[in-house]
């Protein structure tokens, strides 16, 4: 078997003033996996997925990205391995232009330039930001900022693309890019780890949710798993709704359809089976 | 707002193209659209920090409980005007070390008194079941409870308008419901005066008494929330309908509608799950584990 992309052992972690963010975490990311971190407020989601580039050390225990524990290497050095994309575009963005911004992650991987140009305008067009690379970045709205540290992180050609909370802010048009954008990291064997809120999206786009509450995993199943009816009472335990095709699938007993096309899905077999 | 129009300082282009509206006091007013529709910046208008803090050029009119915003001093525009930014992390002023100190920071320039500015402080925090994140510093909160303790901040000032710009992006359903349910409590029994802008159309059906379509600068719908939110035209103008409303026609179109007759989708959605320890209103988590 693989090494996996990613193997969290016994990480605790503690903020200052003792806030205890992660508490005995323990998970294997295979390689290619789309996995999705899901939680409460406050619950270490953030805090989990910065261990995987180095951003955040672990208080105990240890995290190996392709089998080599991060231990010591630099974030930089990590950088060519995982790719992280903020909550807060703002904590991302500092160049001047649109361009510059997203250059400058794939220059100091020391690619040519052509290569470099190449890397910049593929990940413009991907987050739908083509003919805006002389724009400044703070005269984008906020959901285009969002994209363009996106984008950002895109250039860089990751084997590991973490985004953190990638739909805030962001409509329905919005949503779908970064839907498409999960397809086809995915599609192209990416390991996608997401942090989101929003359970549609959860549902729709990701094989394996996570489930946090208090610095802890307490659940870790697929979609189905994780909004069926079963694990409601965990879910609020967490202060998460399962998404309304869920409560409806249930109420109409259905059994777990996480998303809408899975309650439609399911409400036809039946009316076939039925006939 | 009659016929706003508003360019932001060194460009030309009008971001906001014409618009009219009216918040009431006590009434809930959301503001949907795609993305660049000029949501944030009508916020900003709307609260006068455009054109009086950062510039730019107005046109049209804009009242703040009767007078002119543009004559109006940034202190005159604030005190009548609580906004929440969508991004927490510049509302937070930076300068104070625990989450009770950030929510006293703009009643204390108010220059109320110490009795009243406690009654402020924890009377917001109990709205929003923050008391637990009191101590904490403000500059390391996750997310979601720095947008709580932003809200809050806006919260202690009752302001007779709010203005909040994706109050609830970076909550948790549970903390989205629950903003939603003090939002509405706080308008009602403050007669505060709401313009809310949100994605998030499930929460708008639940508070919002009325619903603008803003598109390229320009209203082109608005009306009573139920009306505006199940028109078909609101998908084509990039805003996602309820989730209630998009399953309803995603059956439909399989042609089982039949097999959700007697289910009131909105209210499903609104029941609390088996086991919930989190009915309407109960606690928020505080984030600060054992």
């Amino acid at each position: 078997m693989s090494e996996p992309a990613i193997l969290v052992e016994g990480v605790a972690f503690d903020y200052p003033r003792g806030v205890r963010a992660l508490d005995g975490i323990d998970l294997r990311i295979d390689d290619g996996e789309r996995v999705v971190v899901v939680g409460q407020n406050g619950s270490g989601k953030s805090t989990l997925v910065r261990q995987f580039n180095g951003l955040l050390r672990p208080t105990a225990g240890s995290v190996s990205i392709n089998g080599r524990p991060i231990g010591r290497r630099h974030v930089a050095d990590l950088a060519r391995e995982v790719g992280l994309a903020f909550q807060n575009p703002d904590r991302q963005i500092f160049a001047g232009t649109v361009r510059a911004e997203v250059a400058f992650g794939p220059r100091n991987l020391g690619l040519s330039e052509t290569e470099r140009d190449a890397a910049v305008e593929r990940a413009l067009a991907t987050v739908g930001l083509a003919g805006d690379e002389a724009t400044n970045p703070y005269d984008l709205g906020f959901s285009r900022r969002k994209l363009l540290a996106l984008a950002s992180i895109l250039a860089m050609d990751t084997p590991i693309v973490i985004l953190d909370e990638p739909t805030t802010g962001q409509d329905a048009r919005g949503i779908e890019r970064v839907q498409r954008i999960v397809a086809e990291l995915s599609g192209t064997g990416r390991t996608v780890i997401a942090v989101s809120h929003d359970m549609r999206f959860v549902a729709e786009s990701f094989e394996r949710v996570v489930v946090m509450r208090a610095g802890r995993i307490i659940l870790d199943g697929t979609p189905a798993d994780a909004f069926g009816e079963a694990a409601w009472p965990t879910l609020a335990s967490t202060y998460l709704e399962p998404p309304l095709a869920a409560r409806v699938g249930a109420r109409l007993g259905l059994g777990a359809t996480p998303t809408e096309a899975a309650l439609v899905g399911a409400l036809t077999a039946r009316g076939t089976a039925g006939r | 707002m009659r016929d706003a129009r508003y360019a932001y300082a060194g460009t030309s282009r009008q971001v906001l193209a014409g618009v009219d509206l009216d918040v009431d006091a006590g009434r809930v007013v959301a503001v949907v659209g795609p993305n660049e529709a000029g949501k944030s910046t009508l916020c900003l208008v709307a609260a006068g920090l455009a054109p009086i803090a950062i510039g730019g050029r107005l046109e049209g009119s804009v009242l703040l409980a009767g007078d002119e915003t543009a004559g109006l001093a940034a202190y005159q525009a604030a005190q009548r005007c609580g906004i929440l930014f969508q991004n927490p992390a510049t509302q937070l002023s930076g300068t104070t070390s625990t989450v009770w100190e950030e929510i006293a920071f703009g009643p204390r320039n108010l220059g109320l008194d110490i009795g009243a500015i406690v009654e402020r402080v924890e009377g917001a925090m109990a709205t929003l079941d923050i008391a637990g994140l009191a101590d904490r510093d403000p500059q390391r909160l996750s997310g979601g409870q720095a947008q709580l303790v932003a809200l809050a901040s806006v919260l202690a000032l009752r302001p007779s308008l709010l203005v909040l710009d994706e109050p609830t992006s970076q909550l948790d359903p549970a903390g989205t419901r629950l903003v939603g349910d003090a939002l509405s409590r706080f308008a009602a029994e403050n007669g505060t005066a709401v313009l809310l802008v949100e994605h998030k159309t499930g929460l708008v059906a639940r508070i919002a008494g009325e619903v603008a379509v803003l598109v390229g600068g320009r209203i082109v719908e608005r009306g009573p929330t139920a009306e505006i939110l199940a028109d078909p035209a609101l998908a084509e103008h990039g805003v996602d309908p309820p989730p209630a409303v998009r399953i309803e026609r995603a059956v439909a179109d399989a042609g089982r509608s039949g097999d959700l007759v007697g289910l009131d989708l909105a209210a499903l959605e609104m029941e609390p799950i088996t086991g919930s320890p989190l009915p309407t209103g109960a606690p928020l988590p505080t984030g600060t584990p054992a």
